[in-house]
């Protein structure tokens, strides 16, 4: 059996390395994607272009604008005279934040009432928008809370000093400079193997069928089991070399922390390759042509990725795909791989994850071979 | 050209396409998947992030403090612990997002004036979340701060009104801030490449590695006859899907649609052209359709999922890419998609996004006439 499975074995390496085009396609890509994607991938904001209107000219009002302009959030691209001119830049897509202070700020504040602060957010990029706006209201209740620091300084100076304030200290903690970046990469390393192994296993055993050297193959003493794991086997190295790539250009490039296990990173990985591979069998297994393989696995992959928590939160979607996202094997694998980059964390804390892809992943193969045996009968 | 063997060709096409029941399901009920997949699965409106509280004090004052956290519907109040040690365990597995610590001697501090620093532990590994999350405490922080010194004043026999900045925020063009609004309208340009990229490429490429395209070229039928005849059923199929899925964008997730149903058309034509153009060309190039199949994805569907502005703002990449991204074709698209679909742009002020598209669509055609024909040569 042994001699039987190293035989097929090396005819698939043989075959997977042959064509250039095809080792090309194992290492280049998954690099240049990986880079675009870390470079693409940033939900933060930074020079958002921004334009003011100033009714009041006080002293309060410009003050306050100098915090946004100094602020790495926003820039301040000019004064405008007046709203229509304003809302112009907006509707043209030359500003993404309108800022508008009424004659009366200054008199407002001094008197201790509520001043309005008008702000016009173009929310085509919903997202922008909410964290634009979560700024700009940080910055008006810091110059709030300023101001009143100064005037009560000004009318008890004694008071002033012994009077209580709550300062929060803030620990963001796994990610302290907040960067995007370390958020997605360990996701971009899920979602890249993900793809490749896939498409790799549904391919490489349609082509088989396609050509017809599968009826070949399979009429030779060779047993249908014996098939599977060794055309798999290549498959599953190929894919762990790529997670090793990708992950290398994560951490030696994009600088992104390793701070867990790496013992447990591997297994996480080997648990997720064996769905995988399933899910790549599976697919192979109701599909006669390449082209068919391709658009199911395409039906795969989106939702996989989309449902994963990859660059969305899972508990924002409605509740029915919350479930759904149960099925999806990368949902843990991103779990393991923010864990062990991000969080270090270990088994300990890993281990419900680690059971699902390990079941998914016995399930999946299950499924798929019973499935291989009936398709060709 | 014949337009009677244009037909022929056409008919040979639109018949094997009806053979393969599945890729023709696929390409009819994709772009309602894709559509309904992006427009409940990634939604960045985040609510009752589960938050934990050590409330080391617990007087009446820390109390109050925490209520108002419990009022807003960012947070939600999960649990409330009594050690450290079970709010890093938490943040650890996933089960808490922030963690606020309340010191023991809060409410001895407030009786006797001076700073008080509590704590917020946030899990940053989603740096967006853990953003809005800091944004929202810092704001209930100070918030709480200003009225307890207001009112220390007071006590002191100082009327000092807390005067707070009103920050009125209005979110234009998509104005609840609707993740589905900001996401929908791009999915159009992933439902093409898809089709244009994946479907022709791969037909095509079967075509070369079966050698019946060498069988269709000793025919009379001429190379350009062929090129338009294999890809006029796939521009049918395509503007079908732009149609169904403007439709569903409209009808089902109330995406507003302000602008001229006439450009969407147009520029969808335009963009459709691009992309089997693309698909043809990679078909030339790549021999096999594993090969096909993988730079068409790298070629086509990344970048329009990636680089062109339809989920990752385009101005906030690195100077580097915003220039790669100014020859996506999808870049223009998405543009042309969002301000059509939101903004209600009249046509007038696209010229911008419309011109460069129909560049790259006379241009791609062009390249892919001439390497078909340097192929036969």
């Amino acid at each position: 059996m042994l001699a039987r499975m190293k035989q097929m074995m090396i005819k698939e390496v043989i075959q997977v390395l042959r064509d250039k085009r095809t080792r090309f396609i194992l290492i280049v890509p998954p690099i240049v994607q990986m880079l675009v994607f870390g470079y693409a991938a940033t939900f933060e904001i930074r020079h958002v272009a921004t334009v003011v209107v100033d009714y009041d000219h006080s002293q309060e009002s410009r003050d306050l604008i100098s915090r946004f302009t100094s602020s790495p959030y926003f820039a301040v691209q000019r004064q405008l005279d007046n709203s229509a001119e304003l809302s112009n830049r907006i509707d043209e897509g030359q500003a993404t934040v309108g800022l508008e202070i009424n004659a009366g700020f200054a008199q407002a504040l001094r008197k201790g009432q509520p001043a309005p602060l008008q702000v016009i957010v173009d929310a085509t990029n919903s997202n922008s928008a909410l964290i634009a706006a979560g700024y700009i209201t940080q910055i008006a209740g810091g110059y709030a809370e300023d101001y009143q620091q100064e005037r009560m300084a000004r009318i008890a100076p004694q008071l002033a000093q012994v009077a209580p304030s709550i300062e929060l200290e803030q620990r963001p903690w796994y990610n302290p400079n907040l960067s995007s970046r370390w958020f997605f990469i360990p996701g971009i390393i899920g979602s890249l193997t993900l793809v490749l192994v896939i498409t790799l296993t549904a391919f490489g055993v349609v082509r088989e069928r396609e050509i017809g050297t599968l009826e070949q193959i399979m009429v030779t003493p060779i047993r249908p089991a014996e098939f599977i794991l060794s055309k798999t086997l290549p498959f599953f190295a190929i894919g762990l070399f790529d997670v090793s790539l990708i992950a290398a250009v994560g951490s030696l490039w994009f600088q992104v922390p390793f701070r867990g296990h790496f013992s447990v990173l591997l297994l996480g990985s080997v648990l997720f390759l064996v769905c995988m591979l399933g899910v790549g069998l599976l697919i192979s297994t109701v599909s006669s042509t390449q082209q068919q393989a391709m658009v199911t696995a395409f039906f795969f992959i989106m939702p996989a990725i989309v449902f994963s928590g990859f660059g969305f939160p899972i508990s924002t979607m409605p509740k029915w795909l919350q479930y759904m996202t149960y099925a999806s094997p990368l949902r843990y694998f991103l779990v393991v791989l923010r864990g062990t980059y991000l969080k270090g964390v270990g088994l300990d804390i890993l281990w419900p994850q680690m059971a699902a892809m390990a079941g998914l992943g016995v399930g999946l193969l299950t499924i798929a071979i019973l499935r291989f045996h009936k398709s060709i009968d | 050209m014949s337009v009677r063997r244009l037909w022929v060709m056409a008919r040979k096409e639109v018949v094997q396409i009806l053979r393969d029941p599945r890729s023709l399901a696929i390409v009819i009920v994709m772009p309602a998947i894709l559509v309904i997949l992006f427009g409940y699965g990634v939604s960045l409106d985040l609510k009752g992030l589960p938050v934990y509280v050590y409330d080391q004090d617990g007087s009446q004052q820390s109390q109050d403090l925490l209520k108002r956290f419990q009022s807003s519907e960012y947070f939600h109040v999960a649990r409330v612990v009594n050690n450290y040690r079970e709010l890093t365990r938490a943040l650890d597995d996933g089960s808490a997002k922030m963690g606020i610590v309340i010191p023991w001697n809060f409410s001895e501090k407030l009786a006797e004036g001076g700073p008080i620093q509590i704590q917020a532990l946030v899990d940053a590994t989603d740096d967006n979340s853990a953003n809005v999350l800091m944004g929202y405490t810092q704001g209930v922080v100070q918030e709480y701060s200003a009225e307890v010194q207001a009112e220390f004043l007071r006590q002191r026999g100082i009327a000092m009104q807390t005067a707070p900045i009103g920050v009125e925020t209005r979110t234009w063009y998509n104005e609840n801030l609707e993740s589905s609004a900001f996401i929908i309208p791009g999915v159009l340009a992933l439902v093409m490449s898809v089709i244009g990229a994946f479907l022709t490429s791969l037909t095509i490429a079967r075509e070369w590695e079966r050698g019946t395209m060498e069988q269709l070229i000793s025919t009379p039928v001429s190379a350009s006859e062929i090129l338009f005849g294999k890809l006029l059923p796939y521009f049918v199929l395509g503007m079908g899907d732009t149609i169904v899925s403007a439709l569903i964008a409209i009808y089902w997730f109330k995406v507003p649609f302000r602008g001229s149903f006439l450009t969407l058309l147009a520029s969808s034509a335009m963009f459709l052209v691009v992309v089997l153009a693309m698909g043809f060309f990679i078909s030339v190039l790549a021999k096999g359709q594993f090969a096909a199949s993988q730079i068409a994805l790298l070629t086509t569907f990344l970048p329009a999922f990636l680089l062109s502005g339809f989920l990752f703002s385009i101005d906030q990449m690195p100077t580097v890419l915003q220039g790669i991204t100014r020859i996506v074709p999808a870049r223009y698209y998405v543009s042309v998609l969002k301000r059509i679909f939101l903004k209600g742009t009249p046509t007038a002020m696209l010229y911008g996004d419309l011109v460069p598209l129909a560049i790259f669509a006379v241009l791609l055609a062009v390249l892919a006439t001439r390497s078909f024909h340097k192929r036969l040569a």
